[in-house]
């Protein structure tokens, strides 16, 4: 192969789209820096359960690729670009082959064939799964074949490195990245001629949510706040059934409901009575009773929405916000073997055996529809500079699809990376090698990092996350009031005023995690107005955006995707079409099957 | 760790008002370790994260000392990345799937001692360095060889008994518990229970199964599976509960067979 110059190409992230991507580049022939907070086997993506799309048909029933981007499409509420879907569903298939040729072991048919199983949002076996942790299946797969390519020293792993921020040149184009040790708080600039961000969800701004720890978007933010598109920030979406716990909440898997678990609550409001004594006439199966055609496996932000009314109504089990996610009618065998997984993270921290009691559960918040807005190839609006997986806002529209995460990562990292490559060989470096660009960057970091170490006022960076939490998950969540929204902003403003008197609290600054937090607080925040004002702003309900004040979706008004561009005064708002050339838009009705 | 089906946990009475955690900390690898106590409110569903994380937001010891922040890894939080590993009241464990109830109901205690994992090189306070692990995982060979990520079909057929064998090995995530509690294993004498469950989880897969010999040599040096002393402390630990000592015996029969094969061909 011959190639004009060494390519330079920088992948911060190490999950299921950065690993995806790197492992292209570098099996094209390409050096690859890829910098990650965890060691990248640690990564977030090992949180996914239930399993990955792709029409296989393995079953028989007439599925195809172009069901699943119906689907897909209907499931976000027309929010979404169509054409990559569409490329994404067609890729499906084949991404679950390349998973299955380097080992992953997805559970099998009696014939050996990779098995599907049902998920929301379709009436298709179209989920293939590994046990309940097939992000962990994923990601190692990923993981081995990079490893394979650090050994023959294509990829060089920063590993337990922070990007802080990008290195641009004075036309706006991406050079590279500075990104910090978290051991030595040394500042490094990584030259680039493309640099692809993988850097996951920003569910950390809700306090406590489904996401790891390292689910900051501050990456995203870092370049959001240098110039890059934010779009669909207000597109949040609750899982309907987690477990809630003093730390995080921990995600309970759609795949419950795949394998046939049912959400239900006693019919008398405050029934104290042992699940298992209440009989079948006195339990009230929302879901099954208002959605007879997906019951309980209509998509995410409508089992939330239920969930969520039905407590607030008062039927919640113990009057609590909690409902019951019954597996117990299952054979604990068949669980064992399909659900595994999670049912001992269940039994591990709530304490009850899930094969014999009902689970208790509640909405949490889980995945970011919106992201850095890219282009058909993941090119953001910044030259030199891709985006891929949940930190990007391309696929999912106003509400994903389950077990569509999975692909949409790996799809997004496959089409960086060429994408990445494309862009690398034609682009000029000119003289920005030595024109002093980073090293200016790497002094603008450092000062960012003084100011706050030399910091000595009375707030709590710990106190500013929770307050922040808490007012996101209360005002920004399954429900949203005009109202509320102004004045979460407002809270927002005043953290961000209380955030220049913070004191770091530790004078050892060797491996400090109080630098970091700060730095990713920061960034947090101003990712929360994104989210809050796109909110306020859009009046109308779509996919997990909801209003009761405007309960309707709007196609007229509100068929756009939201863009943010930072400013010093606060994220200007713009509205670009959405690109419906492929399936006209209809109104969604779960309560049916959906019309051809 | 994992209860038997049917099985109701414990529930913890006359719980204490307040529960002290004691650190074992160190400022940089290079200086010495030293002891602090904390006292937090005791609260229903504490984990250790979330003790650790209160002590975080306000580090004053027992004693009414202010002192700098513990320093700890963590992320998932549901016992999956196994980045929070650290020994707990003496035994090796994720600290996320540490619940406080649990851990005073079998100390009757209401002191908690959190200490870093003793294998590795210790950072700060209760974070190690763990990227021996990875090396090893390099040096075995852990991955199936491909001829390229083009689409090429599916993988070859392979039964559910075969996958379900296979994803109990596959869901080993570097944590180190096993290597913590392995009496064998030292700086650099023994590569350990981790590297050689993961050349049974490749060697057993189809494709894997063609490159098994450079697996299997990997294992035959001085610091190989010889060194395996069978105290088997690793499966006891092992959160994930992998079959490790079955791993180690099967891994070991097929490095005989495999030498006396590579003899008869001579």
């Amino acid at each position: 192969m011959a190639t004009p110059k060494k390519l330079k190409i920088v992948v911060v992230g190490g999950g299921l789209a950065g690993l995806s991507a790197t492992m292209k580049i570098a099996e094209a022939g390409y050096d690859v820096d890829l910098i990650s907070v965890v060691p990248v086997k640690r990564s977030h993506s090992v949180c996914a359960q239930g399993g990955i799309n792709g029409a296989v048909n393995t079953k028989g029933e007439g599925d195809s690729p172009w069901k699943h981007f119906d689907d897909t499409v209907y499931g976000g509420d027309f929010l979404a670009d169509q054409p990559p879907v569409k490329r994404m569903c067609e890729m499906a298939p084949q991404i679950i082959y390349l998973f299955d040729r380097m080992g992953v072991p997805f559970s099998r048919t009696p014939e050996g064939l990779i098995d599907f199983r049902r998920f929301g949002g379709t009436l298709h076996h179209r989920t293939a799964y590994a046990g309940a942790s097939t992000g962990q299946q994923l990601l190692y797969a990923l993981d081995e074949q990079v490893r394979k390519y650090e050994v023959t020293g294509k990829v060089t792993k920063y590993e337990g490195w922070e990007m802080l921020s990008l290195v641009l040149d004075d036309h706006q184009v991406c050079r590279g990245v500075v990104a910090m040790n978290l051991q030595t708080l040394e500042l490094k600039a990584f030259y680039a001629d493309a640099v692809i961000i993988a850097t996951g969800g920003p569910g950390l701004i809700f306090g406590k949510s489904t996401n790891s720890q390292t689910c900051t978007g501050s990456a995203a933010s870092a370049c959001y706040q240098q110039g890059a598109k934010y779009a669909n920030g207000e597109f949040i979406q609750v899982h309907p059934t987690s477990i809630p716990g003093e730390d995080k909440l921990r995600l309970m898997s759609e795949s419950a409901r795949g394998e046939g678990g049912r959400i239900w609550v006693p019919r008398k409001k405050g029934d104290k009575r042992d699940p298992r004594d209440i009989p079948e006439s006195e339990r009230w199966y929302f879901l099954e009773e208002k959605y007879p055609a997906y019951g309980n496996l209509v998509p995410r932000d409508i089992a939330t929405r239920e969930i969520f009314q039905v407590c607030l109504e008062g039927y919640g089990v113990n009057g609590e916000n909690q409902v019951y996610l019954d597996l117990t009618h299952i054979p604990a065998e068949t669980l064992n073997r399909k659900l595994g997984a999670i049912l001992e993270i269940y039994e591990m921290f709530v304490g009850d055996d899930p094969r014999q009691v009902p689970m208790r559960i509640f909405p949490g918040v889980h995945y970011s529809m919106g992201g850095l807005w890219v282009d058909y190839e993941q090119r953001t609006n910044i030259p030199g500079l891709l985006a891929a997986g949940e930190c990007d806002f391309s696929i999912h529209g106003a509400n994903r699809l389950g077990a569509n995460s999975l692909v949409s990562c790996v799809y997004g990292g496959f089409i960086a990376a060429a994408s990445a490559i494309e862009y690398a060989k034609n682009v000029e470096r000119k003289d920005t090698e030595t024109n002093g660009i980073h090293e200016a960057e790497i002094k603008r970091q450092q000062e960012i990092n003084d100011r706050i170490i030399k910091s000595e006022g009375p707030e709590n960076q710990y106190k500013i996350h929770e307050e922040l939490g808490k007012w996101m998950t209360e005002n920004v969540t399954v429900i949203r009031y005009n109202d509320k929204l102004k004045e979460t902003d407002g809270k927002i403003l005043e953290l961000m005023d209380r955030f220049k008197r913070i004191s770091i609290n530790d004078s050892n600054l060797w491996a400090t995690q109080a630098l970091p937090h700060a730095r990713q607080l920061w960034n947090m925040l101003e990712l929360a107005r994104v989210i809050t004002l796109g909110a306020l702003n859009r009046n109308e309900s779509r996919g997990a955006h909801y209003k009761p004040e405007f309960p309707e979706r709007n196609d007229e008004e509100w068929l756009k995707t939201t863009i943010a561009e930072w400013s010093a005064e606060g994220p200007v708002f713009s509205y670009v079409p959405v690109d419906t050339s492929l399936i006209p838009p209809r109104k969604r009705d779960y309560s049916k099957p959906k019309e051809k | 760790m994992n209860m038997k089906n049917g099985h109701k946990k414990k529930v913890l009475e006359n719980p204490p008002e307040k529960i002290e955690i004691r650190i074992q900390r160190r400022d940089r690898p290079d200086s010495p370790a030293y002891w602090q106590s904390f006292e937090i409110n005791y609260r229903r569903n504490l984990n250790v994260i979330s003790a650790l994380m209160e002590i975080r937001k306000n580090p004053v010891t027992k004693d009414g000392e202010k002192v700098n922040p513990p320093v700890w890894d963590m992320s998932c939080l549901e016992q999956v990345c196994g980045i929070c590993t650290m020994v707990i009241n003496g035994r090796v464990r994720q600290a996320c799937s540490a619940l406080v109830d649990d851990l005073i109901i079998a100390s009757q205690s209401n002191i908690i001692t959190l200490q870093p994992m003793s294998k590795f090189p210790n950072i700060r306070d209760l974070k190690v360095d763990r990227s021996r692990m990875f090396e090893h995982l390099k040096r075995v060979r852990a991955w199936i060889e491909l001829d390229g990520t083009h689409d090429l079909g599916p993988g070859p057929k392979i039964s559910n008994k075969e996958a379900q064998e296979r994803y109990i090995y596959s869901r080993c995530m570097t944590c180190g518990c096993c290597l913590e509690a392995c009496p064998q294993y030292h700086d650099g004498n023994y590569i350990g229970p981790q590297a050689i469950a993961q050349v049974r989880l490749f060697n057993m897969h189809p494709t894997g199964m063609n490159t098994k010999e450079e697996r299997l040599k990997a294992l035959m040096g001085e610091d190989g599976i010889t060194n395996c002393g069978n105290a088997q402390n690793c499966v006891k630990v092992c959160p994930m509960n992998i079959p490790l000592t079955k791993a180690i015996y099967e891994t070991n029969r097929e490095i005989t067979i495999d030498m006396l094969l590579g003899w008869l061909r001579k």
